[in-house]
């Protein structure tokens, strides 16, 4: 048996697997409040509930409609992202004159409106939801057993990312985006229509939110607070990445997973504090974060 | 002023409940110490948990494990808590605006995932049965009288502090750095020390509300750590209103009765959230800071 600093090889890549989905779930999800944050100028603290949504509406489907996994996979999260639009319309639009602040208090609300319905409704112990079919199984790569499932949602989180960023770096409704992020008032002048594109916004990143959730469904327990547990660690990806350009959101949640994975099998009672200490860590010597530019 | 005090030290004698009026005055002391930050200073930390759940922590290990008396015991716990704000404090001022909510959050939830794998804190159990002890060795706290009247002091100085931090050339710093921070770095007010002051300030006195609360339910746990509770105190602090003297007050005995009353049942963390929504659209100003608006619109009625 090959062994790493005295961790058997095997136990090593296991965790770095499971460190690498994580980190995909961070990746995902720091871009979709990048995304948010970038025109709607607010954290969208709803994030992680709207996360917990996509896993329990798949989970809803699969039990009462039968809804498969695939459909799962892209109708949970147009019908969360639509509800996202209705929040940003009914709600959040009344907020941009005012301070950041109240954007964060009120998405902090709505996040524990929708955490309490969920956990009035289904209790806190988690449902499992069972692996798709065509995905079941795994692959011996000869050192490692790679569960097809696993490898699946890195890839899917890595397609929808590097799609984003194609979105909105390379077409021209990302062109009216990143117009939108330096200069709203500007844009709208040139006759965009700068509301109709902020709800869109909000929609896409609360879609994306709900995406990973299926995603993540059959890998952790389906429950109410997964959402909240997760989210609280992406703030603190986010501020390690800074929120100013999206490659730099994917490499840093992947990273990070990757190295909350190592501290598992080399420091485990660092495991869950570890991502806090990069935090402070890089808030000491790089304030602005890895990728951020100061505003 | 003096007749609030007067009804605070009449009011066991007329029949209310000294533990519940206890849990009002330490979750007051809290809200109010959280004011000081977001209502005056303008900065909106997500973490004051930390410090009201790791005070509560340490006076308990203290009173608990190694027999410490109560005064000892709040002190060391609001040291505590001193110590905790100052490092959080200068590491969360180096981001403004959301990325400070996003930072004092993370901190303390890393404070949590702490607690839960150090062993003197009895993980989910928590510490139990804290002993209330005598206050130098002289008066009996046990008896709930007793302590009511050692909190209500205790709060008291802790509202005194709050109140002349606020009222005092400091307090004006740091009405002048909400409303315009670049302005208050111009006229050459160090911004960040008077920020990191007001930091530290709020969490020692948090940490003050929390060892006293532990004394008071005789118990220190998880819950007072976890992000509910900073969300609680924010939502205290809006529901009286930011930036008033005796909003966070008001909010604090609100939320408190409503809980210990079970208004909502299972339905609370829904209501919680529901409230903030409610805040946040339509009474922004909080319930004091909506009467004084409505006073002074009744005293002052605008000229046609």
């Amino acid at each position: 048996m090959i062994e790493i600093f005295g961790v058997p090889l095997q136990a090593l890549l296991g965790q770095l697997l499971v460190g690498l989905i994580n980190g995909s779930f961070y990746a995902v999800l720091s871009l979709g409040l990048a995304i948010i944050f970038g025109l709607l100028n607010i954290i969208n603290f709803t994030h992680g509930a709207q996360y917990m949504m996509g896993a329990f509406l798949a989970w809803i489907g699969l039990t009462k409609f039968g809804l498969p996994y695939w459909a799962a996979l892209v109708v949970v999260p147009l019908l969360v992202g639509a509800l996202g639009m209705v929040i940003e319309r009914t709600m959040l639009k009344r907020l941009y004159h005012l301070d950041h602040l109240y954007g964060l208090l009120l998405t902090f609300g709505l996040a524990l409106v929708i955490e309490g319905f969920f956990f009035n409704e289904y209790g806190s112990s988690g449902q499992s939801y069972d692996v798709p079919d065509a995905l079941t199984g795994g692959t011996h790569l000869g050192f490692i057993f790679l569960p097809n499932y696993r490898a699946w949602v890195v890839v899917a989180s890595l397609a929808v990312c590097i799609a984003t960023w194609f979105l909105i770096e390379r077409s021209s409704l990302g062109a009216y985006l990143r117009a939108g992020t330096e200069n709203p008032k500007l844009l709208q002048a040139f006759g965009v229509n700068v509301p109709l594109l902020i709800t869109l916004t909000y929609g896409f990143g609360v879609a994306l939110a709900a995406f990973a959730g299926v995603l993540a469904a059959p890998v952790f327990q389906v429950s109410p607070d997964m959402g909240a547990k997760l989210i609280i660690v992406v703030f603190a990806v986010v501020v390690i990445g800074g929120m100013g350009s999206i490659l730099g959101s994917i490499v840093t949640g992947l990273g990070l997973g990757l190295i909350e994975g190592l501290a598992k099998v080399y420091f485990p009672e660092f495991s869950a504090t570890i991502i806090f200490l990069i935090m402070v860590i890089v808030l000491l010597v790089r304030p602005a974060g890895l990728f951020g530019r100061v505003r | 002023m003096a007749l609030l005090l007067a009804v605070l030290i009449a009011a066991p004698f007329l029949g209310a409940y000294p533990v519940l009026l206890m849990k009002i005055l330490c979750f007051s002391l809290f809200a109010c110490a959280f004011n000081l930050l977001l209502g005056y200073s303008g900065l909106l930390s997500f973490g004051h948990a930390a410090f009201f759940g790791g005070a509560a922590y340490v006076t308990g290990y203290l009173c608990k494990d190694l027999g410490v008396g109560p005064g000892v015991g709040i002190l060391a716990g609001t040291a505590f808590a001193l110590a905790l704000g100052w490092v959080f404090g200068s590491l969360a001022i180096r981001r403004a605006g959301i990325y400070f909510a996003m930072i004092t959050l993370a901190l303390a939830q890393m404070m949590y995932f702490v607690w839960v794998q150090l062993k003197l804190t009895g993980g989910e159990d928590g510490l139990q049965g804290i002993p209330r002890g005598r206050l130098g060795g002289i008066i009996d706290l046990s008896p709930d009288l007793n302590l009511y009247f050692f909190v209500l002091a205790v709060c008291a100085a802790g509202f005194w502090i709050v109140y002349r931090a606020i009222h005092s050339p400091f307090g004006e710093v740091l009405k002048a750095i909400r409303e315009n921070e670049p302005r208050a770095i111009s006229l050459g007010y160090d911004v960040d020390r008077v920020k990191l002051l007001a930091f530290t300030l709020s969490a020692g006195l948090a940490g003050l509300a929390g060892s006293t609360k532990c004394l008071v339910l005789q118990l220190a746990s998880l819950t007072d750590v976890h992000w509910h509770m900073s969300g609680e105190v924010v939502l205290m602090t809006l529901l009286g209103g930011l930036g008033t003297v005796f909003g966070p007050v008001v909010g604090a005995a609100l939320v408190v009765a409503l809980q210990n009353a079970e208004a909502f049942g299972r339905w609370t963390l829904v209501a919680q959230g529901l409230i903030f929504v409610v805040c946040v659209l339509v009474v922004r100003r909080g319930i004091v800071g909506e009467l004084a608006a409505f006073f002074r619109r009744v005293t002052h009625p605008r000229k046609p």
